[in-house]
């Protein structure tokens, strides 16, 4: 795009922005304020669920349909382990584990023999989602399941400026997310099994040239994708509770993320999970009829003008 | 297998002609020879049946099996059109004809709340096409322009926004309601919902579409279509339009949607944002899949299949679990009979073929 | 001489055989349908739905109007397009005489249109509660013998402004049930006095009520939410997180079990929510007690059953009863397109577990309600205690018909 072009789409998107937040700080600091966080900790929760599902299409261009399903799963397994236990981090682990788990069987037993066939992979994407929201379903039943953030995570943080107070729990997100992200960061580039990740998502057949054990590879990204689902599945069963129907609704924010941000890239899902959470929740605090419809909106412009994302690469 | 084609290596369909043949030769072809070199026995006895069909079944079977199978029958054989033949699975094809139905129901007459123009039948169903049509070329427009397959996600994105927007906007769509009583009109004195009116009306609509696709595969756009499917570099270098193409066959495959999606909505009677939620989104794709995408007849196999086991699977297992089995169907046919039902009878018939082969010619164990 | 025998043993086998039928059988079984949600979220509500029917045909030990009672099951997943092909499916195809339900409110709407397409037939509802089904366009074969969501939640107006909440913020969600819900709350409230500043409309499965609850004003008495079990377990967590500390008014399914005894520290907030509900758990009507204490023993815990009855099971038991008693009245007689066996209906007086039910002119029950109000119980668990209960509550709660309007996002409103 050139120099023009870019100065005009920074403008005619940035400038309208500037006039609302000028607008909305003036007329109700505490709410602008508030929302702001709210959307910074949604957004949180969207890199997480959104980064293991851009890793697995980065590499294995496998677009996972049933990484909501995988989600919820971890949620479920959370829930009951810290149930059992009484502590919140093994629930955390377990549902990172189990969701792991799942999804290395998943590569292993049937989308290893696929290879290539990217259509067919997606296509038996959506028929074990359908099949696993189910047997969830079954095994789980529909109540809510709704899990209690641990006792030194409870209740409000009080005294800041123009907020007064805000959840301990919610606030917490905020450096998990950075955490969870800065990590994935350390395991992409200075690790041996990112380099070859890396190095997969540019050329799959010089890797497989040189010698490395695409099959171990793949096996461990799935794993990898499958168990960040999982994480965040256990920190959603928190803040946004466990109940059939939630898989389709974060795969529908991890699409949007990943589309927003550019396929294949944990920081454009970091950006496209900023964009996303924070358009929600803006939305749902100053126009709440039309919040979700305008996230979609969003979606739509950019894949008039982007189709490959903000960070996305050439296919 | 084909991965660098991008080719969806479901099972290519059955080609009409191989390309290379002169326009001018295949439409002196299809002129003269169009009867004895395209219609076999089985073609007469399958149309038989199902002309007769409202005669021997119940009025049960003919308009809640039967019609219901047909209209959504045509709303797959949208997506089989573009997915087998153009490769691009969209999961908007149901969206499509929502837009239709909710259109038609807008301009023309529907239950007093909400909006309801009360326009003359033909003029709102004209308008419904028109618009679910453009609706079709937007989202094709919207979802052409990267690898095929981002269409999947990005087709689901889009029919989810649609699905949103109409439950949350009451002064047009009458959101969660949805929009009751949408009827055929009464023509000629013949109430067109009845049983067996409908279920004709539906019979010609999903023959028209059929035999438009099999027209349209074996015309010259149908053949760049598939050329596209099968390497869209190429087809770029001999100096066809690819994305024009492309979203050109949205639009068209937008139409047989939208038709079969003004059928459904009268069939139900209704259109509510549950018409075009994701459950339905994807059942489409099971239906189209389950079915085969290798030819025409792949989608009202598999609409026939589902509409059955959706009516009848109460009393044959637990309803409960009937995403279950739906799904596990699903996932058994992709995973080891991608070309469906028709794929599993193309299989069954050569074994056949193959083992008198055998029998007669070596006579022995092979 | 043997040929005479024989034949005259075939003409008395015959007499005998004609006499024996007779006796046995003097009409074929009634067919009745029931439709409830078995699939999907609403699964729960949908078994204890049928539980409800099934105690009422139990209770007559499968006769009614001399006739033998066959029950047969439809589910639907509260859509209200496979509502209909599920009904289309019992009356053509499996041929009954009455259908009883559905459960869902958009699918009673469709439903009540599928009825009139068939007016030799009658459905009576099963707990769909959405007003227009019987307001708006009825039809003449279709009876609700329950609430609709507006009768669930009359009595708490004036119970509220009792309790000294004179500005109430609404968080609901956004579509027809919680509609009717507030409607039924501020028809009361506003004609009293009260005020509704802010109505928050949070969009259907929507689960971040950070913005929402940022939103709340200083200025406020007390929260009305209709939010379901789920949602409203959730919405109570992130509130009481963000140090949110106002009193709360609870809608007809925000306050049960599931939210009260969720283990949680600090729920002691929740003392002094008052809600509405067609049922209450700790009511001390007789009625209520054994229609309790027979569930409990044809549905134990160990065999699946709930605890407690849910909404459903109470409300297909009243429809189904009501099917079952208008048999009574025309003894059995369904012919002629039903004809008699609807006026029955419209003149019945159903003796439901909550009380005498009779219907209006458009056959929309006019029911009791009750005003429920969290206590502690002497073992320190937060239950559901009545305030007080309010009969007599017709669909137009006491207003007339040119003023009364169906609930909607801006319906009604007292700012």
């Amino acid at each position: 795009m050139s120099r023009f072009w870019k100065w005009f789409w920074s403008i005619a998107v940035g400038a309208p922005i500037a006039l609302f937040a000028a607008w909305a700080l003036y007329d109700n600091t505490r709410l602008f304020l508030v929302t702001f966080l709210n959307g910074l900790t949604l957004a949180s929760l969207y890199f997480i669920v959104a980064s293991g599902f851009t890793l697995v299409f980065g590499l294995m261009r496998n677009v996972n349909l049933a990484h909501g399903a995988l989600y919820l799963l971890g949620g479920y397994i959370g829930f009951y382990v810290t149930s059992a236990t009484g502590w919140f981090v093994p629930g955390l682990a377990a549902g990172f584990i189990g969701a792991a788990l799942v999804g290395l069987l998943m590569q292993a037993l049937i989308f290893r023999f696929m290879q290539g066939q990217d259509l067919r992979q997606t296509l038996v994407t959506i028929g074990l989602s359908i099949v696993f929201a189910d047997l969830m379903l079954w095994s789980f039943g529909a109540q809510v399941h709704q899990l209690s953030a641990p006792d030194w995570l409870a209740g409000p943080l009080r005294g800041i400026p123009f907020i007064q107070a805000y959840a301990k729990y919610r606030m917490a997100l905020l450096p998990l997310g950075i955490a969870i992200g800065v990590l994935l960061w350390l395991f992409l580039n200075r690790t041996s099994l990112g380099m070859m990740i890396r190095a997969g998502v540019n050329d799959r057949q010089m890797l497989a040239a040189s010698g490395v054990n695409v099959n171990l590879v793949f096996a461990a990204t799935f794993a990898i994708g499958a168990g960040l689902a999982g994480f965040a599945g256990v920190i959603g069963a928190v803040e946004l509770s466990m109940v059939p129907g939630e898989d389709v609704r974060l795969l529908l924010a991890s699409l949007v993320v990943v589309i927003v941000g550019g396929m294949g890239s944990v920081v454009g899902a970091a950006v496209g999970a900023v964009i996303l959470g924070l358009a929600e929740t803006y939305g749902l605090a100053y126009a709440p009829t039309y919040s979700v419809v305008f996230t979609f909106v969003i979606l739509v412009l950019v894949l008039a003008f982007r189709p490959r994302g903000i960070l996305g690469e050439a296919a | 297998m084909n991965a660098g084609a991008g080719g969806l290596a479901l099972g290519k369909p059955l080609p009409g002609r191989s390309p290379g043949v002169s326009a001018r030769q295949g439409r002196a072809e299809i002129g003269e020879n169009l009867i004895s070199r395209y219609v076999r026995p089985r073609h007469i006895v399958v149309l038989a049946l199902v002309l007769v069909y409202p005669w021997i079944a119940t009025p049960f079977f003919t308009f809640q099996i039967g019609a219901q199978s047909l209209a959504l029958g045509l709303i797959a054989l949208s997506l089989t059109f573009l997915a087998g033949y153009g490769g691009m699975i969209s999961l908007a094809q149901m969206t499509v004809a929502g837009i239709a139905g909710y259109m038609v129901a807008i301009f023309g007459t529907a239950a007093t709340d909400g909006v309801s123009l009360g326009w003359p039948w033909w003029l709102a169903v004209l308008l419904g096409l028109a618009i679910a049509a453009l609706a079709a070329a937007f989202i094709g427009w919207l979802s052409v322009r990267t690898e095929g397959i981002y269409t999947i996600m990005i087709t689901l994105a889009i029919g989810v926004a649609f699905y949103y927007l109409v439950l949350q906007n009451y002064a047009v769509f009458n959101g969660f309601q949805g929009k009751q009583k949408v009827f055929p009109p009464t023509l000629f004195d013949i109430h067109w919902r009845d049983p067996l009116p409908f279920y004709y009306l539906t019979l010609a609509w999903a023959l028209a579409g059929y035999f438009f696709v099999q027209y349209l595969v074996r015309a010259p756009f149908g053949i760049a279509l598939q050329g596209i499917r099968d390497n869209p570099r190429r087809m770029h270098a001999l100096g066809f339009n690819v994305t024009a193409h492309r979203v050109a066959a949205y639009a068209v495959a937008g139409v047989l949607a939208a038709v079969g999606g003004v059928l459904f909505t009268w069939y139900n009677g209704l259109v509510t944002p549950g018409s075009v939620g994701t459950g339905w989104l994807i059942n489409i794709l099971v239906i189209a899949v389950l079915g085969g995408m290798r030819h025409p007849t792949g989608p009202f196999l598999g609409a026939i299949v589902f509409v059955l086991l959706q009516s009848f699977a109460i009393d044959l297992i637990d309803r409960e679990r009937f995403n279950l089995v739906v799904g596990g169907v699903f996932l058994a046919i992709v995973l080891f009979s991608p070309d469906g039902l028709l794929g599993l009878w193309a299989a069954l018939r050569s074994r056949f073929a193959s083992g008198s082969r055998y029998s007669n010619s070596r006579g022995g164990v092979r | 001489m043997k040929q005479t025998t024989f034949v005259r043993t075939l003409v008395g086998a015959a007499v005998c055989a004609a006499f024996a039928g007779a006796s046995h059988a003097q009409q074929p079984p009634v067919r009745i349908g029931v439709l409830a949600t078995l699939e999907g979220p609403f699964a729960l509500g949908g078994q204890d739905s049928m539980r409800g029917a099934d105690m009422a045909v139990r209770e007559r030990n499968g006769m009614a109007g001399g006739r033998r009672i066959e029950v047969i099951k439809a589910s639907s997943n509260a859509q209200p397009d496979v509502a209909v092909n599920a009904t289309r499916k019992l009356v053509e195809q499996d041929k009954v005489d009455i259908v009883v339900g559905p459960l869902s409110g958009s699918e009673g709407i469709a439903v009540k249109e599928y009825s009139k397409t068939q007016p030799n037939l009658t459905f009576i509802n099963g707990s769909s509660g959405a007003q227009a089904a019987t307001l708006v366009n009825p039809s003449p074969n279709f009876f609700r013998f329950n609430n609709d969501g507006a009768q669930a939640m009359y009595g708490v107006g004036k119970a509220a402004l009792d309790k000294g909440y004179k500005r109430v913020m609404v968080i609901a969600e956004d579509y027809a049930f919680p509609y009717s819900q507030v409607q039924g709350f501020m028809a009361e409230f506003c004609r009293l006095g009260g005020k509704v500043p802010v109505k928050a409309w949070v969009p259907l499965g929507g689960k971040d009520y950070s913005s929402v609850i940022a939103r709340i004003p200083k200025d406020i008495d007390a929260l009305l939410v209709v939010l379901g079990g789920a949602d409203a377990v959730n919405f109570l967590s992130q509130y009481e997180a963000a140090g949110g500390d106002k009193p709360m008014i609870g809608g007809s399914i925000t306050v049960g079990h599931d939210v009260l005894n969720h283990r949680g520290k600090r729920r002691d907030f929740q003392l002094g929510t008052i809600a509405g509900s067609p049922i209450a758990d700790n009511y001390e009507g007789a009625a209520w007690k054994v229609f309790v204490a027979e569930y409990r023993k044809q549905f134990p815990v160990s065999a699946g059953g709930n605890a407690n009855p849910t909404l459903f099971a109470p409300l297909y038991y009243t429809n189904m009863k009501a099917a079952l008693d208008g048999l009574d009245a025309v003894k059995g007689d369904l012919s002629d397109g039903q004809k008699n066996y609807r006026e029955a209906l419209a003149k019945l007086v159903v003796k439901s577990p909550t009380g005498d039910i009779r219907l209006d002119a458009n056959r929309h029950a006019i029911v009791s309600n009750f005003v429920t109000e969290v206590v502690k119980d002497a073992q320190g668990n937060l239950i559901n205690r009545v305030l007080r209960k309010v009969d007599n509550i017709d669909q137009l709660l006491g207003m007339k018909r040119e003023e009364f309007k169906i609930g909607t996002r801006d319906e009604p409103s007292c700012p």
